[in-house]
């Protein structure tokens, strides 16, 4: 085998994983329909849908047994590729296609953020200013003034009164956010520290380096949550509050959602670390999570700098 | 050397499971490029059968056979079944097929991947369709009304059929992403050597830029229906002007995904099609080079000009002129190709076998498509041809003319390689004229009646458009049955028929017709040089 290793590309064998996985996606999508469509309320508390209400719990179980399919059978799956790897079955060609697909797939993460902070610059530039930008006589938000951070002007959605919240405060750019921000780029620094380690084949270093990165990911996460619950309870800032709530949370929220997956998969390699795993020149594993570290660390640049800054 | 391969090759692969498991865990491409296309296959019977209620709805004026809801429904699932799970599938099962025969690679290069990315598929088919088996049992009011544009506030008021929608095209973005990042890395990582990026086969070349446009849109559409979902549950103000959205922000969000959509159906037809023409003019392609900068002009264009489905829905003027020049800037490297397609066959001992009928019958057809196209980029114009039957048929031109058409002449052209036999000549070729004849007389009616001011996406219409809608009808019946044949020559050939050879055709040219037709389970296992 190893007389055709550079020539031979190596074609794994098949595996259930995948169409598993999809049908814990089924589960999961459709029980999150359910679920939502059966507690779905209006602003005063009622239920949007009232006959279809016993839909709730038995979605919510489609949801739970969905991604408990999903997450055991990616583990099994990762499991099988990372058997694959310390066997050493992927040789150069094969680690080229990986970096080339991690590489890709990264780019199309950058085009998922891209839409939320395109909602965010078109609030901001085009839609708050239009509904501003009206003759009293012809407009039904004659108080409206284009500023931002904006609730909007409130009005009837669909038959529900929404009013801006009197006592809304945006978020600052100082305090927690700098903190945050401070918090993310170390970890930046500490697992660039830690793949000097592993290129030095300093171990230690290796798994100190990713211990603290992990540490600074967990550390941001509480911080994360903290600004949340001061924002829900104390600042009037919530998911409803108009163009800035929305934008604010959702690409915060998505952005910690990814820092989550980042922080389980530094995890992943640095129980592998310990465990003896990856070389000097043999370490996709590392390297693919390194990436999306940074990348998750240049997102949220742009936020704090178009979200908590500007 | 050769040896070790062989014992290799015998120990890892052949025992691949039988029965259904073999289809489940397959990691190999041609396994997985023959589900594609089945499932395309079998979608689109579905979808067409949809269309079929609409047009027998509208065969003569007032209600008839359904409500209006459910026509809605009808004419939105529809139009998302034959996009994302009859046109995407066939063209991503081709590239499974064709890209590693081509460039001479063992196998994609991420086969649990592709796998995946296919299994993804039947569960988001099922998405889209529940609602209509969840209505039967008093569960919400069925699909999606919406059109499959997923319009606010409409979209927002709606049942349960749109998140089930939402859901579904989640699932069908995360399968095009996989796929794309799968090809990717296969066109740049597993070419033969000597292959160079200027010496591929233009049909890479259509589905590298294809799978580009891919990676940068798919995941804007996933936010924008991620917007529409937490505005429909959990009291988020995108697109309500009551909160300082917009709803006119998620047409822009949807068409920056939509308008490259098309030339992500488009493309990799683009790819193939040249192809099919050098092989039935017996000469090489024209203006390779011209063609590789054209597709990747058109890949560029397409992402800077989506407004143009929007025209009416208000914007400054300075954006409707640049919507509209960028537009018409596109005919510019489509009609590099059109000089390209033709000049290939300029001069050639051409032979019109059936790939080659679907293929000439696709450039004009399709050629109709474009032109009425740019008439439609026109804001002036646009302003009286939005949203009417004018619309429905261009975009048919485009998309069944140049997409399905296009995908047939590859079935018809690969066929005989995939399968090992010959299919029938004298029932392709039938198959070929019911097609282009009743296509003509569907849509050619709709632009009169799109002319002369009948809205799209309405189940009644004024008693003057009766007759053209009369003939359109029977048009779009004599089309879906005609597919029926499409589906008994697929059939039959699968099962048997005259023995292909390794060549097929007599001008083809390209590695996939070095192999023997059908081409064993693994092939290339030891990578041909290209010199």
């Amino acid at each position: 085998m190893a007389s055709h290793s550079e020539n031979h590309y190596f074609v794994p064998h098949g595996s259930i994983y995948p169409a598993l996985i999809s049908v814990g996606l089924l589960s999961m999508a459709s029980g999150f329909v359910f679920n939502v469509t059966g507690s779905d309320t209006r602003l005063d508390g009622s239920f949007k849908n009232p006959a279809l209400s016993y839909l709730a719990t038995p979605g919510k179980y489609m949801m739970y047994l969905g991604l408990a399919i999903i997450l055991t059978m990616m583990f099994k799956w990762l499991s099988t590729v990372v058997t694959e790897s310390i066997t050493g079955q992927y040789k150069k060609w094969e680690d080229k296609s990986f970096r080339i697909g991690m590489i890709v797939f990264i780019c199309s993460e950058v085009a998922f953020f891209a839409a939320f902070f395109g909602a965010l610059f078109y609030m901001r530039v085009l839609s708050v200013p239009d509904l501003a930008s009206y003759a009293p006589d012809i407009t039904p938000y004659k108080d409206f003034l284009s500023t931002w951070p904006s609730q909007g002007p409130g009005g009837v959605v669909l038959g529900e009164t929404y009013k801006p919240d009197a006592s809304f405060h945006p978020m600052t750019w100082s305090g927690l956010p700098l903190i945050n921000t401070l918090l993310l780029l170390s970890s930046g620094a500490t697992i660039t520290w830690a793949h000097w380690g592993l290129i030095k084949n300093n171990r230690k270093q290796l798994i100190i380096g990713l211990f603290l990165t992990i540490a600074l990911g967990v550390t941001f996460l509480c911080c994360q949550a903290a600004e949340y619950h001061h924002a829900y309870t104390e600042m009037g800032l919530t998911l409803k509050s108009g163009a800035y709530g929305a934008t604010f949370f959702m690409l915060t929220g998505f952005h910690g959602f990814h820092v989550t997956i980042g922080t389980l998969m530094l995890i992943v390699i640095w129980l592998r670390s310990i465990k003896g795993h990856f070389t000097p020149e043999h370490h996709f594993g590392f390297e693919g999570v390194a990436w999306y570290w940074h990348f998750v660390d240049v997102v949220w640049l742009g936020l704090y700098i178009f979200v908590y800054m500007l | 050397m050769s040896t070790t391969t062989v014992a290799h090759h015998d120990e890892h692969h052949d025992d691949h499971p039988t029965g259904i498991m073999r289809w489940l865990t397959t990691t190999n491409h041609k396994d997985i490029g023959t589900m594609y296309l089945t499932f395309s296959l079998v979608m689109f019977l579905v979808g067409g059968s949809m269309i079929l209620g609409i047009r027998a709805e509208l065969f003569k004026p007032g209600l008839q056979l359904m409500n209006p809801e459910f026509f809605n429904q009808l004419i939105g699932v529809h139009a998302l079944i034959m996009i994302f799970a009859a046109l995407m599938p066939a063209a991503t099962g081709f590239a499974n097929w064709m890209l590693p025969l081509q460039i001479g690679a063992p196998d994609m290069a991420l086969p649990r991947l592709n796998n995946w990315g296919f299994w993804i598929l039947p569960p988001s088919a099922i998405l889209l369709t529940l609602p209509f088996t969840l209505a039967l049992f008093g569960v919400g009011d069925g699909a999606l009304a919406t059109g499959w544009t997923f319009y606010p506030p409409l979209s927002v008021q709606g049942g349960i059929g749109v998140d089930f929608a939402i859901f579904a095209v989640h699932l069908l973005g995360i399968s095009s992403v996989l796929g794309s990042i799968n090809i990717i890395v296969t066109i740049y990582n597993m070419r033969a050597p000597g292959m160079t990026l200027m010496k591929m086969p233009m049909f890479a070349w259509g589905w590298l830029i294809t799978a580009f446009l891919l990676i940068a849109t798919i995941p804007v559409l996933a936010g924008a229906v991620t917007m529409l979902l937490t505005d429909r549950h959990f009291g988020t103000h995108f697109f309500d002007a009551a909160g300082g959205g917009d709803p006119i922000m998620f047409q822009h969000l949807f068409w920056f995904f939509g308008h490259p959509e098309v030339y992500i159906l488009l493309l990799p037809v683009w790819g193939f099609i040249p192809q099919i023409l050098q092989t039935f003019s017996r000469k090489p392609m024209y203006g390779y080079k011209a063609q590789v900068y054209s597709l990747w002009a058109i890949g560029a264009l397409a992402v800077v000009v989506w407004a143009h489905h929007f025209f009416t829905a208000g914007m400054p003027v300075p954006a409707l002129l640049y919507f509209m020049y960028s537009t018409m800037a596109i005919s510019l490297p489509l009609a590099v190709l059109f000089y390209c397609w033709i000049r290939t066959m300029w001069k050639g001992s051409m032979s019109f076998e059936t790939p080659m009928l679907f293929t000439v019958g696709w450039i004009i057809l399709f050629g109709i498509g474009g032109l009425t196209g740019l008439v439609l980029a026109d804001v002036a114009a646009d302003a009286q041809y939005h949203n009417s039957y004018f619309v429905v048929a261009h975009f048919h031109y485009t998309l069944f003319a140049g997409g399905i058409m296009g995908i047939m002449a590859g079935v018809y052209y690969w066929l005989p390689k995939m399968t090992g036999h010959m299919y029938n000549e004298k029932l392709g070729k039938t198959h070929f004229w019911l097609t282009a004849i009743s296509f003509n007389v569907t849509f050619i009616p709709q632009f009169f009646v799109g002319l002369a001011g009948m809205p799209r996406r309405i189940p009644d219409y004024a008693l003057q458009f009766a007759e053209f809608n009369m003939i359109s009808t029977v048009g779009a019946f004599v089309l879906g049955l005609s597919q029926l044949l499409f589906v008994y020559i697929i059939i039959s050939c699968v099962k048997g028929g005259k023995k292909a050879t390794d060549k097929v055709w007599e001008g083809a040219q390209g590695l996939e017709w070095t192999l023997p037709s059908p081409p064993p389970y693994h092939s290339f296992t030891e990578q041909p040089v290209v010199k």
